[in-house]
Parts: C-alpha cells; sequence; structure tokens
C-alpha cells in the first residue's frame, strides 16, 4: 500500500521511537568502548601447564589426546587410525601430506556429497586454534581443515593442533580468530553430546561421536 | 492436554494451572532431580572461574549497551549480512515473521524442513503454520524431537523435555520410530535419534533454525549447540532460514569471548558446549547455497520502551534462573502457560502479550532472589516482576473497574487507616475482638473466611499480640522506666 511504512522502517521507528533517537556510529563506538571488560583476557599459566590443561578438559570430554614431536605425526596419525579400526578416511584439500601415513586410504575431499561424506570411517584435520580452559578445537574454512560438512558428517574426527595454536583462554582465542571472523568457524569441544536426558552428558548423538586430538610440539 | 501449544492468550492462571501440576508426583521428581543435576554442574564450572562477577558485569553491560544503540546495530548487521550474501527481512509480529517463513520454505521447493532448536520458532508456532501449508517440520534437538513425537509441549528454555524420564522417553521412541526392542540406557536413546534422524539430515534441503547471537560488526551469526544437529541444520540444506528476535544482536565479534564464556557454563554446566557454529552470509565452497534471515520485532520494542522492563531482552536464554527458581522447581513449565517457563517466562511472557494476556506470572515468584543470583547477565528479575504486578494491578484498578476491585478497596481503606492514629489504635483493637472466634489454642489461625481465605489456604496467621507495642510503650512511660 503506498505510503505505509515498510516493517523494516516500522521495526526502526519503533526502537528509536523507545531508545530515544537515532544512534550512530560515533555514539555506539563511544558506548561499546566504555563497557568494563575487569575478565581475565590473558592467560597466566606456563606453557606446559597450557597444555597439560587443555588435555584434561579434552579428557574430561571424553576425547582421546596424544603428543607427538613434528617429524613423529604420520606415525601418530597412524597409531590413532589403527586403534579406531579406521582405513577410509576423508581429508579437506590443503592437508599437509607428511603427516598421512602409508596403509591408509585418504580421499581428498573435492565437493563430495553428503550421503558420499557419510561412507566414510573418519576425517582428519589440523585447527586455527585450540582453547585449553574449555578443552576446544577450532577449524574453519580454510586449507588443511576444510568445509564445514566434512568435520559433521563421518562418526569420527582426528584433530592435529600445532601447539603454538594452543591458547589459555577464550579471549585469546577470539582474538586470533578475529581477523577471519567471516570464514565459517566451528569449536569444538568434544565428541557430539547431549544432556537432553535427564541433564546426564551422553556422548555422541549426531555430530562425530569420537574424537582424537594430536599435539604438535 | 498434550499436542496444543503453549499460548498465554488461552492459558489458565498460573495459580490454576500450578495447581493441576502439583499433582503429578512422577513430573515433580522428574523436574527435580533434572534441575538438581545441573545446578550442582553449574556451581562446579561457574565456581572455577575467578573471574565470573567481572564476565557477569561485562556480560550485563555489553547487552545493555546493545540495547541502547539498537537500531544502529540492527542496521549494521543488515548491511554486512546482506553484503556476504545473506537476505535480510523484517517481520513485525509472528504473523509476519510466519508468513515470511512458509513463502521461503515454499521458493525452496521443499516441502519438508529440518529444524534447530529454537525457542523463537516455539514462541511463533512456526510449526502448526508450516504443517498448516503442507509443510512437514522435523524437529532434529533430541529434546524437541521427544516432544514432538510424545505430542507434548516444551517446559524448559534449553532442555524442552526435561519433565520426562528416561522410561517415559523411551515409550514415546518405541511407540513412534517402531523400535520394540528399544533398551532405556540413555545411550541407546540417543543412538535410536542418531538412527531415525540421519536419512533426513541428508535428504531434506531446507533448514530452519534459530539464533544464538547476530554479530553486527561481521554480519555472521552464532549457533550454539551439543548434538551436532543444528550443525547438520546449517551445513547440509541447500537453503537456510534463520529466525532471530531483533534483540538477539551483539555489537562485535569480540565480544563472544564474554558470551561464549557465560552462556555454556549456566546453560548446561559444561565450559563449552560441544558444537559452537559461526557463519557469514554465504559461503560458495561451504554450507548452504541460499540464506535468509528474519529479524523480529514481536512486542519486543515495547518491552524496550518500558526503562524498568528493558532488562529483559538482556536474557541471552540459558534458563539458568528456571533450574534455581523454587516454584519452578515444584510446578515445572507447563504451569507458566508459555514456552518461556521459569522466572524469566515470568517477566518476559506477559511483557512479549503487552500486558494483555498471563497477568498471573508476575505472581508466580516468590521473590526469593535466586534468579537474580545465578543470571549470566544480572538481569534482576524480582526487580522486574515486581515492577509488572505494579503494572498489573494499575490495569485492574483503572477506571470504573477501580471501584469494584475489592482489593483495591481494601488497600484504600488500609490507606485512610493508616493516615490516622486514632483510626489505626481503633482498628487494631477492632482486629482483636473480631479475632477472637478464630483463634485456636495454640494462638495461630488457620482458617480465616471469606476473600481473607486466601491467604489461610496455605498458611496459618498468628493472633495479635495482647498487647500492642504501642499500649507497653505508654504503660512503660507512666512508669518511669
Amino acid at each position: 500500500m503506498a505510503g505505509e511504512m515498510s516493517s523494516r522502517e516500522e521495526i526502526l521507528r519503533r526502537v528509536r521511537a523507545a531508545t530515544g533517537g537515532v544512534s550512530t556510529a560515533e555514539a555506539a563506538q563511544a558506548g561499546w568502548g566504555a563497557v568494563p571488560r575487569r575478565y581475565k583476557r590473558e592467560g597466566v599459566l606456563e606453557r606446559e601447564l597450557v597444555l597439560e590443561l587443555l588435555e584434561d578438559r579434552l579428557r574430561d570430554y571424553d576425547a582421546t589426546v596424544v603428543r607427538t614431536e613434528r617429524e613423529d605425526v604420520a606415525r601418530s596419525v597412524a597409531g590413532r587410525l589403527s586403534e579406531r579400526g579406521k582405513k577410509r578416511m576423508v581429508v579437506p584439500a590443503g592437508l599437509m601430506g607428511e603427516w598421512l601415513p602409508q596403509g591408509f586410504e585418504f580421499v581428498v575431499d573435492e565437493g563430495l556429497s553428503s550421503m558420499e561424506l557419510n561412507g566414510f570411517d573418519g576425517v582428519v584435520t589440523g585447527a586455527t586454534v585450540a582453547i585449553a580452559e574449555t578443552g576446544t578445537v577450532v577449524v574453519q574454512n580454510i586449507a588443511g581443515q576444510g568445509r564445514r560438512a566434512v568435520t559433521l558428517v563421518p562418526d569420527y574426527h582426528l584433530c592435529l593442533v600445532r601447539v603454538a595454536d594452543v591458547v589459555e583462554t577464550v579471549p585469546e582465542a577470539m582474538d586470533r580468530l578475529r581477523a577471519t571472523a567471516g570464514l565459517a568457524t566451528t569449536f569444538v569441544s568434544g565428541p557430539s553430546a547431549t544432556a537432553d536426558i535427564e541433564m546426564t552428558r551422553i556422548k555422541g548423538v549426531h555430530g562425530p561421536r569420537y574424537l582424537d586430538v594430536i599435539l604438535i610440539s | 492436554m498434550s499436542g496444543t501449544a503453549l499460548d498465554p492468550k488461552t492459558a489458565p492462571t498460573f495459580q490454576i494451572a500450578a495447581k493441576t501440576m502439583l499433582g503429578d508426583t512422577q513430573l515433580r521428581k522428574n523436574v527435580r532431580h533434572a534441575t538438581d543435576v545441573i545446578q550442582a554442574k553449574r556451581a562446579r564450572v561457574v565456581g572455577e572461574m575467578p573471574d565470573w562477577q567481572e564476565l557477569r558485569e561485562a556480560g550485563k553491560q555489553i547487552r545493555q549497551h546493545t540495547m541502547e544503540h539498537l537500531d544502529y546495530y540492527l542496521q549494521e548487521f543488515e548491511a554486512n549480512c546482506t553484503r556476504a550474501g545473506g537476505v535480510v527481512h523484517w517481520a513485525k509480529d509472528a504473523e509476519e515473521a510466519r508468513r515470511i517463513i512458509v513463502g521461503l520454505v515454499k521458493a525452496s521447493r521443499s516441502d519438508e524442513v529440518i529444524k534447530i532448536k529454537s525457542m523463537t520458532t516455539e514462541e511463533i508456532q512456526l510449526n502448526s503454520a508450516l504443517e498448516a501449508a503442507g509443510i512437514h517440520p522435523f524437529e532434529t534437538d533430541l529434546a524437541e524431537l521427544i516432544i514432538q513425537l510424545g505430542q507434548d509441549r516444551p517446559s524448559h528454555i534449553v532442555v524442552p523435555a526435561l519433565h520426562k524420564n528416561r522410561q517415559q522417553i523411551r515409550e514415546i521412541f518405541q511407540r513412534e520410530m517402531n523400535l520394540p526392542e528399544l533398551g532405556e540406557k540413555p545411550q541407546d536413546l540417543a543412538d535410536a535419534a542418531r538412527m531415525f534422524l540421519r536419512e533426513k539430515f541428508l535428504r531434506v534441503k531446507t533448514g530452519v533454525s534459530g539464533a544464538n547471537f547476530l554479530i553486527a560488526e561481521t554480519g555472521g551469526v552464532c549457533v550454539v549447540e551439543s548434538e551436532g544437529n543444528g550443525r547438520m541444520c546449517l551445513t547440509l540444506p541447500e537453503t537456510l532460514i534463520t529466525v532471530a528476535g531483533i534483540d538477539k544482536v551483539l555489537p562485535r565479534f569480540e565480544d563472544l569471548e564474554v558470551m561464549l564464556q557465560l552462556l555454556p557454563r549456566s546453560a548446561t554446566g559444561e565450559r563449552m558446549n560441544p558444537y559452537n557454529s559461526i557463519w557469514t552470509g554465504v559461503d560458495a565452497s561451504d554450507g548452504p547455497k541460499a540464506f535468509h534471515v528474519v529479524l523480529m520485532d514481536n512486542a519486543r520494542t515495547s518491552i524496550l520502551a518500558d526503562a524498568e522492563g528493558r532488562q529483559t531482552l538482556n536474557c541471552i536464554r540459558c534458563a539458568a534462573c528456571q533450574n534455581a527458581c523454587p516454584v519452578y522447581r515444584q510446578t515445572g513449565g507447563h504451569a507458566y502457560g508459555s514456552v518461556y517457563a521459569g522466572p524469566i517466562g515470568a517477566i518476559l511472557t506477559p511483557q512479549l502479550q503487552e500486558m494483555h494476556h498471563s497477568q498471573s506470572l508476575p505472581y508466580a515468584s516468590s521473590l526469593c532472589g535466586a534468579c537474580y543470583e545465578v543470571c549470566p547477565v544480572k538481569i534482576n528479575i524480582p526487580e522486574v516482576l515486581i515492577h509488572l504486578r505494579n503494572k498489573v494491578v494499575l490495569q485492574n484498578t483503572a477506571g470504573v473497574a477501580g471501584l469494584f476491585d475489592v482489593e483495591a478497596g481494601a488497600m484504600k481503606a488500609m490507606a485512610m487507616i493508616f493516615r490516622s492514629e486514632r483510626r489505626f489504635r481503633a482498628a487494631q483493637r477492632l482486629g482483636r475482638v473480631a479475632e477472637s472466634p478464630l483463634v485456636k489454642k495454640d494462638g495461630w489461625i488457620g482458617w480465616l473466611p471469606g476473600m481473607l481465605g486466601g491467604w489461610t489456604q496455605v498458611r496459618d496467621l498468628q493472633e495479635m499480640p495482647k498487647e500492642t507495642f504501642r499500649d507497653w510503650w505508654e504503660k512503660r512511660g507512666k512508669n518511669g522506666r
């Protein structure tokens, strides 16, 4: 109808009537800057303790964590896959070839369908950052980590994390992620789980039911 | 009562509904057990955060700041989301939101949708609108699946099937999934849900979600979940439709560093929930090819306009207040007649109804303050409850109706008595005489006549003292002591 405000205009009009006027970028910026942030932003622990904290928190979620040296990554990956009985794995494009051992099948994801992804034993990826305090690995849609479906549909996720990418606190992680905030980003804290039945954490619903993390020094 | 949606417009008053619920001992046992477990978990993971109070303060101030500049941040979100390939829609109310979503699903040429748990879609009763349009919605969150298959209604913001125990869930799954042999271990039930839904995740081309946070700075959306059903719905379909209240905006990406610490610890008592997804618009190499966001008002601006009620919009839907509430823990969620139950529901629902319905909810509280104490963004719920009670009283006593309102009349009489010392003394004398036939030997009154009986229905009243303080004080003066 001619002359009638669009819903957008009407909602913005209502908001402004409620808050007492139009807000500007300058006003918003000044107000945002005045928010007190006296919570812990920087980690305080020594390096080794940060790594131990990450291991502890991941294990608390029932993930398996092992440490390895840079030259031993392929051997550690083979160890995890053998122990889990996994043979046919999908990997994102750009994952370091030297991380992948002989004797297993690794298929690079080049637009596999969801149905095809569902047929793999698992997925191997890297990670952008890991948060010790919360036992979280963060994966993004970049080389070596891949699109979101790849770390979602297969039932097993083996995640390779460089120790240099481990931070202690959530704010430190967000700081590292800020530059690539526009990428599809997933925080993974343990295997898929639910607390919907009597508030008890049950491992394994729709996402990968098994999560292994290899920490690379 | 199963099958009918929770609708504040038709729900009975809390007091009446609560009475029915109190008779359901199984429900009370389930709610008590679940809220005990979650409260203990929350206390443990909050206890290990020495900076918890500083995080709460930052959380509160970020939310408060967002509301003050909401028009700016909504437009910033819209511009950035659009630039990234998303399509932003605006809906004034539930009706418009439903119409937009149904239209988008039809345009996606799908007669099925997979859904992430979303209280906003519950608020607007989206599922019945989809079904009326010939579209089948599959709830994919375990608790929502239990609710949908059991033709039940959500009773908790985070764990909608909290009122059901494992045996009851097993019965529903056995019947609805045709699994007569299904075990009753929680793991068996989770496995059954995985089997039941996997095919739907891989097949259905349209997804519907809510949002935990809309990031103005980047145009990104953040969804926090546990099971991976959310990731499935956000990632695998060709079309994704996200509906969010306009209150869900967060100024900057960096602000997630506060919210992602406050929310999981408060909601499920975890240091971090298993999955947080953040995506921005459409990415040709990852996820849906079409992405729509529906920004919905549905009375949020009327809450924003009320200086004292506004803090209600700071809520990040963690449900810690429900778990801590001694009233909710007795009645469960259905008594609130709304998808938002517990203390936050008691303030949010009547305001979303612009005080036309749910006027009994602000009274569904003992004002003990447990909700305020656990709230991660420091919403002073008792303060808002009192503010809303005040509004309800003003409503009931406005105009001609006020002349016939017994409570208002009694309050006016009280005010008259308190204004005069003579009248006050006379009232005290009269009270002592009038109560004497009702006082039992032990000095307590267990029954009052007529409308006063409401008071003694659930508690006793002590008889008035034989001597008032004034009497005693005056006697003391005469004796010179």
